[in-house]
């Protein structure tokens, strides 16, 4: 500690240089934070699926349907606990741009397969007594400055008409990363007022009793309706999700890319930058080992000088990614959710940390080799 | 006493014996310093003159621990330290030796104090401690009022002055002065000389001082010349007193 003003002095002797590297972690740590919560949000998914959930679809392709009669046959087999389904709507809410996934779910048994959504009782109780009521999750609701009791018109597209549905509840998720940007609408009134394929379902979401069983009743299920005229395919939640997140792979690989190459930059000019500090203060450096310093410290003092600088900008930008993100999702919505995580402020401020040691590293060894007698005859 | 015979006897401070350093520059050989002997007692004041290039930085280099010889030793208090490991000669200069140079060598972004400081970072002293010392230094060479100074702040002069607090802060065994009024003007560098002077007379500390200046080596007890390689006594001897 009693060094620390030796490392202050020496970066505020050239204060725009260091506010120029700094500035330069902060923006590469901004840029870092912003990737990760888009990243995050691709593979949401995948992260909050639930471990003893298993989604079970027509084998022919994800837009056939299942019949509805499949319901108690998954609920008997045994390791199966639970059992509910889902439709996918497709409508459109006054435009195109103004997408958000509408589901028809089952009103029996829906709530309680997705305990990490989370509906108050009355607003439940008030959904089971509409038929035409909606749940909608807490983005939504704001996206769209949605109240409890608004009527929302949704047009129809895979399934013709106008319908109609009125809030009476609204879900918040458990976690943070939890989806709150859908619109949930009773399964028996979409049924009930379509015209074609009735008793019908999209698919079924089962949960099982152990999660270690996972594998095994994946191959008991499809083997039950192997051969019949509507074959299963049946996944875990989780490869589920991933399988979507694969689709989005050229996302990610622009994401890593961009993301090594502003890195290897920063890498490149804070070296740079450290190296011509350290040159400027040869003579320094060679008065503080003939004092008495040792190599060790003049090394040590340099690597410090370059993390400081990458931890207060890399803080900064991390610091500045997470109140962008506080303020909501660019997109308006499209993503599922917009957040960055402690997981990725960690990681960030991590990889500051060592793009700064990495940086830092030459120079400092550099100023520790530095013979003070050779140094001191330079002018 | 001093003495250039290698004969000494025995009690001497600072010993050096068959002292040589030889550089090597392109294909050739520069033999700088060829068996040079040296005894200085505790409590001299010894000046080095001689031409620019007779390797009169070399020799303090040598005696302060900052080079090692080609051949000969060096014993400073009984340790031989042409003997000592890198490490361990980086601690005995933090305990033994305060370098004085003739371009002051402080650093800018620290204040006068921060600067004389420095050597007792090195020391297990507490805060209230190394602030006791470095006043007295500062007292010592005049420049209390100046503590809060950078050395831009200050004349060439009283940054010299500076250089010399923290040269004697940590109370080092000797002093090594290279050149230390080699780039001020004649008051300032009578100022620093009497400076040297008081600490040899009236502290009891032990002082090498390189210079190219008669009257500054007239300051001195001793005056040394070097040539070819060797310590010669000054032809004008009745200079020490
Ligand atoms: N690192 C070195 N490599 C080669 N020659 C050197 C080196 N250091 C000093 N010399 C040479 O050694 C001689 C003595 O140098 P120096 O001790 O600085 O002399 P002085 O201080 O008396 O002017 C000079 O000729 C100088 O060029
Ligand atoms: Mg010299």
């Amino acid at each position: 500690m009693k060094y620390l003003h030796l490392v202050v002095s020496n970066l505020l002797r050239k204060k725009t240089r260091t506010a120029l590297t700094a500035g330069s972690f902060a923006v590469a740590l901004f840029l870092f934070g912003i990737l990760a919560a888009v990243d995050g949000a691709f593979k949401q998914g995948v992260d909050v699926a639930g471990v003893d959930r298993l989604v079970v679809l027509n084998r022919v392709s994800i837009i056939q349907p299942l019949p509805l009669a499949y319901r108690d046959r998954l609920a008997r087999i045994p390791g199966v606990t639970k059992v509910t389904f889902a439709n996918w709507f497709g409508g459109v809410y006054q435009d195109e741009r103004n997408f958000f996934p509408q589901f028809a779910i089952d009103r029996e048994s829906y709530r309680e397969m997705y305990p990490e959504f989370v509906v108050p009782d009355d607003q439940w109780q008030a959904f089971l007594g509409d038929k035409e009521g909606a749940i909608v999750g807490e983005a939504l609701l704001e996206r769209f400055k949605w109240k409890l009791g608004d009527r929302i018109p949704i047009k129809g597209a895979i399934f013709p008409g106008s319908w109609e549905f009125n809030i009476r509840g609204v879900y918040r998720g458990r976690r943070p990363q939890d989806d709150t940007t859908q619109f949930w609408f009773r399964w028996d009134y979409f049924d009930e007022r379509k015209t074609f394929t009735k008793g019908v379902v999209g698919w079924y979401v089962i949960r099982i009793a152990n999660p270690d069983d996972a594998v095994r009743l994946v191959k008991v299920i499809d083997e039950q309706f192997a051969n019949s005229p509507t074959e299963t395919k049946t996944d875990t939640e989780k490869a589920f999700a991933a399988s979507f997140v694969k689709q989005m792979g050229n996302i990610q690989l622009l994401i890593m890319s961009v993301g090594s190459v502003v890195f290897f930059t920063l890498l490149l000019v804070t070296g740079n930058t450290m190296a011509i500090a350290v040159r400027e203060r040869t003579r320094e450096l060679a008065v503080l080992k003939a004092v008495g310093f040792r190599d060790g410290f003049v090394l040590a003092l340099v690597i410090v000088e370059t993390m400081t600088v990458a931890a207060v900008g890399g803080g900064l930008g991390l610091g500045l990614a997470k109140l962008f993100t506080l303020r909501g999702d660019p997109t308006g919505g499209l993503l599922p959710f917009f957040y960055v995580s402690p997981q990725s402020i960690a990681s960030g401020f991590g990889l500051a940390l060592a793009v700064g040691l990495a940086a830092g590293i030459l120079p400092a060894l550099a100023a520790s080799r530095l013979r003070v007698v050779d140094a001191l005859r330079r002018i | 006493m001093v003495s250039i015979d290698g004969r000494g006897d025995g009690k001497s401070l600072i010993r050096a014996r068959g002292l040589g350093k030889t550089y090597r520059r392109g294909g050739e050989e520069i033999h700088v310093l060829q068996g040079l002997n040296l005894d200085v007692d505790a409590g001299d004041f010894v000046a080095f003159m001689g031409p620019s290039g007779s390797g009169k930085t070399t020799l303090l280099n040598l005696l302060g621990g900052l080079d090692v010889p080609s051949a000969g030793s060096v014993t400073v208090a009984g340790d031989e330290i042409t003997r000592m490991s890198g490490a361990k000669l980086t601690a005995w200069r933090a305990r033994h030796v305060g370098f004085v140079f003739q371009m002051y060598n402080l650093i800018p972004v620290l204040t006068a104090f921060q600067n004389v400081e420095l050597p007792l970072l090195l020391t297990g002293l507490s805060k209230a401690e190394r602030h006791r010392h470095v006043e007295t230094a500062l007292a010592v060479v005049g420049l209390t009022d100046r503590m809060r100074h950078y050395p831009r702040q200050l004349s060439g002069g009283q940054e010299q002055r500076v250089g010399i607090a923290r040269a004697i802060v940590a109370d080092p065994t000797f002093l090594l002065c290279d050149e230390p009024t080699g780039d001020l003007d004649r008051k300032s560098a009578d100022e620093v000389l009497d400076l040297l002077d008081r600490l040899v007379r009236d502290h009891g500390k032990t002082a090498l001082m390189v210079t190219h200046d008669p009257l500054a080596a007239a300051r001195a007890r001793t005056v040394l010349h070097l040539e070819k390689g060797v310590l010669v006594e000054s032809v004008a001897a009745g200079n020490a007193r």
